[in-house]
């Protein structure tokens, strides 16, 4: 099973290592990572996406609290969140598929921000497994690159973490 | 930076100097701070972790870059498993030069991250008394543990304004102390239900520095007691609610308790493979009591019924106010005769001292208030298994690491701490030669640590390992070729003297106890003896 976790650690030097350590000592597959500063700039937030059952998602939450640095940590149930990630990725088109391609981004609502005579890259925000549907469109044709953040997921209403 | 120690109570560092650290050791010439000078880096931090155990506020190593640093890893990682307070530091080349593979460069703050609770690359000599402030307090506080500063060569030249902060605030740092009111009244429910408790204690009493307590706790609730290797102590081994110690080499009695017991209370222990050998049959009849500063340990290697983070010491003081009296005597009895009638191989031998009746004799003729530090090998079950602690006497090992050549360093860092205090290290021959540079230690300060090594030419417990699961194929644990041990000691200007018999042995103790200054006693023992 797949558990979001959100973590407020202090921005500093050798934060990420010491959590991407961390996963890699005690043996946690990390799906995803993401980091980024917060309106606070002494603090980013990171989340990540485990994978794993409810016994392993408890000790990242403990073993993550442990951590100096770290000043909040919570597991995110995916009823409460909202979530999102951003892809781009090109594509190798010619004249007879250039169509189909756009049509594709457009039912999607994805964003073409570059074209060229062989090439088309398409940017799309959306919930991860919506990322993973346009991939799957796209993959019929020729992906030359592509690039994906990680997840990242907000509490809806009220709550913050 | 020796203000700012000297500022937090520093009194004693162990180290050794290098290029990268001589600024700091041009200033600790001037300083009240006595430095004691070891023999090898690793033995630096095993001696401020008998320091720390002993004086109970974190033991002081320097280190220098590169090779001082890596040779300290060991300690840490030692330090770090028995959850020991130690203030590391070790100097780091040039800041500008960071990165480049300059000489005796090491990322030490990265190789040590495993084992360090919290490390510091320092960039900035104007942060350093924050960073000592920061480091003292981690390392001390919640569940203890080693904590690193890297000092290039140039922040620790660079002159700054002194400014030694007053307290220490740390947003992410704040260990829960008391426990919750809630649980604390479960945990009373529960054991007003139960037939059979038990109480499992580990080496998280003396962190919370709590074995006056911890008596005036099971004397309360009228509990029986097991232990860990690391607990060992807590309680006076003979004790009556003392039923000894668990695990893979403990005493069936103990284990026998844990597998009957209803109510498992565990009070700084974290259940580690050594300690419960099968979680899963603890688990499914018994009702886990779980008391930890670390809510990481809790529910890690078992499940438990109840939770309570804090300080051991808080938690028992808030359980014993509202004064428990469990009437039964049936468990007790139970638990107590099956220990009575537990044989105790203290038999004299044919062929070299009986290990176990050794420990046990020297154990009794020491001074209450001794320290024993147990190397690692047999020679650590012979003595874990035999030791007769009384009421402020204490018992030194790696518990979490096993770490051979631990006793020696880590006996000189206790007597450093508790001067008064009758301190010997028992080792093996193997873990001797892993330590017997720290003879010149001892000589060099006057620090008076008494030593035994039970030789018996063997590298007896992975020959154990490999009797009992290898068929007897005894590959690489014959030692021949090591030297006398009391020659050694003799060319450090140590005195000591070789037993073989039981006869010879009470002889031996009596002229170790005796003898003033350090003296090794060698204990010949046969290649054959069982470390249970």
């Amino acid at each position: 099973m797949k558990h979001t976790i959100a973590v407020l650690v202090e921005n500093k030097a050798g934060v990420l290592s010491r959590i991407s350590g961390l996963f890699a000592r005690r043996g946690f597959n990390i799906d995803s990572l993401a980091v980024g500063p917060t309106d606070d700039p002494h603090i980013s937030r990171i989340t990540i996406i485990v994978d794993g059952d409810d016994y392993m998602a408890e000790q990242v939450t403990k073993q993550l609290n442990k951590l100096i640095d770290v000043l909040k940590v919570r597991n995110l149930a995916d009823h409460e969140i909202t979530r999102r990630e951003l892809a781009l990725v090109k594509v190798k088109v010619d004249e007879s598929k250039r169509g189909e391609i756009v049509d594709i981004a457009k039912i999607m609502n994805c964003e073409i921000v570059d074209i060229s005579h062989t090439t088309l890259m398409i940017e799309f925000d959306d919930r991860p497994e919506r990322v993973d549907l346009l991939i799957d469109l796209l993959s019929k044709y020729t992906i030359l690159e592509m690039a994906r953040t990680g997840t990242i997921a907000l509490q809806k209403g009220h709550e913050s973490v | 930076m020796i203000e700012s120690l000297e500022r937090e109570g520093v009194t004693h560092i162990f180290g050794y100097p290098g290029a990268t650290i001589a600024p700091l050791y041009d200033r600790l010439s001037d300083s009240k701070i006595r430095h004691i000078l070891v023999r090898h880096e690793q033995h630096a931090g095993h001696a401020a972790g008998g320091y720390a155990r002993i004086s109970g506020k974190p033991g002081v190593c320097v280190v220098t870059s590169g090779p001082g640093a890596t040779n300290l890893l060991t300690a840490l990682a030692t330090a770090y498993m028995d959850s020991i307070p130690i203030v590391a530091i070790s100097g780091q080349v040039n800041s500008e030069l960071l990165g480049r593979d300059v000489f005796q460069e090491a990322d030490i703050t990265g190789a040590a991250e495993p084992f360090t609770k919290y490390s510091y690359l320092v960039k900035d000599e104007k942060e350093l008394p924050r960073i000592i402030k920061e480091a003292f307090h981690i390392a001390a506080t919640g569940r203890p543990g080693p904590v690193l500063i890297d000092v290039p060569v140039d922040v620790q030249l660079r002159e700054a304004a002194f400014k030694f902060p007053q307290s220490v605030s740390i947003r992410g740092y704040k260990p829960t102390i008391q426990g919750h009111a809630g649980q604390i009244k479960r945990v009373l429910r529960t054991l007003a239900q139960s037939q059979h408790p038990l109480i499992c204690v580990g080496g998280g009493i003396f962190a919370a520095k709590a074995q006056d307590v911890f008596l005036n706790f099971i004397e309360t609730l009228n509990v029986p007691v097991v232990s860990t290797l690391m607990g060992i102590g807590a309680v006076p081994t003979s004790h009556p609610l003392y039923m000894g110690q668990v695990g893979m080499h403990g005493k069936s009695t103990a284990n026998d308790a844990i597998s009957e017991a209803d109510v498992l209370f565990l009070i700084g222990a974290r259940v580690s493979d050594r300690a419960v050998l099968l979680p899963d049959k603890v688990k499914r009849r018994t009702k886990i009591i779980h008391i930890d500063i670390d809510p990481a340990e809790i529910g890690k290697n078992l499940d438990t019924f109840i939770p309570v983070v804090g300080d051991a010491k808080a938690i028992m003081g808030q359980i014993i106010d509202y004064k428990p009296d469990r009437k039964d005597d049936e468990w007790i009895q139970f638990l107590t005769d099956r220990k009575n009638a537990r044989n105790v191989d203290y038999a004299d031998r044919a062929e070299g001292v009986n290990p176990k009746a050794f420990v046990h004799k020297l154990s009794k003729a020491l001074p209450d208030s001794f320290i024993y530090c147990a190397d690692v090998g047999q020679n650590q079950l012979w003595s874990a298994g035999n030791v007769e602690i009384r009421r402020g006497g204490r018992f030194l090992t790696t518990g979490g690491m096993g770490t051979m050549g631990y006793a020696i360093a880590a006996a000189a860092g206790a007597k450093v701490a508790a001067d008064g205090r009758f301190t010997v290290a028992v080792c093996g021959d193997g873990s001797f030669q892993m330590s017997m540079m720290e003879l010149a230690t001892l000589v060099q300060h006057g620090i008076d640590v008494k030593i035994v090594v039970m030789v018996n030419g063997k590298l007896g417990l992975v020959r154990e390992i490999q009797t009992d699961s290898y068929e007897d194929n005894q590959m690489a644990v014959d030692i021949t070729g090591s030297p006398d041990p009391v020659a050694i000691a003799k060319a450090y200007g140590i005195d000591g003297d070789t037993v073989s018999t039981a006869e010879e042995a009470e002889d031996g103790i009596r002229k170790l106890i005796a003898h003033e200054g350090p003296y090794l006693l060698a204990v010949r023992v046969s290649d054959s003896e069982s470390s249970l």
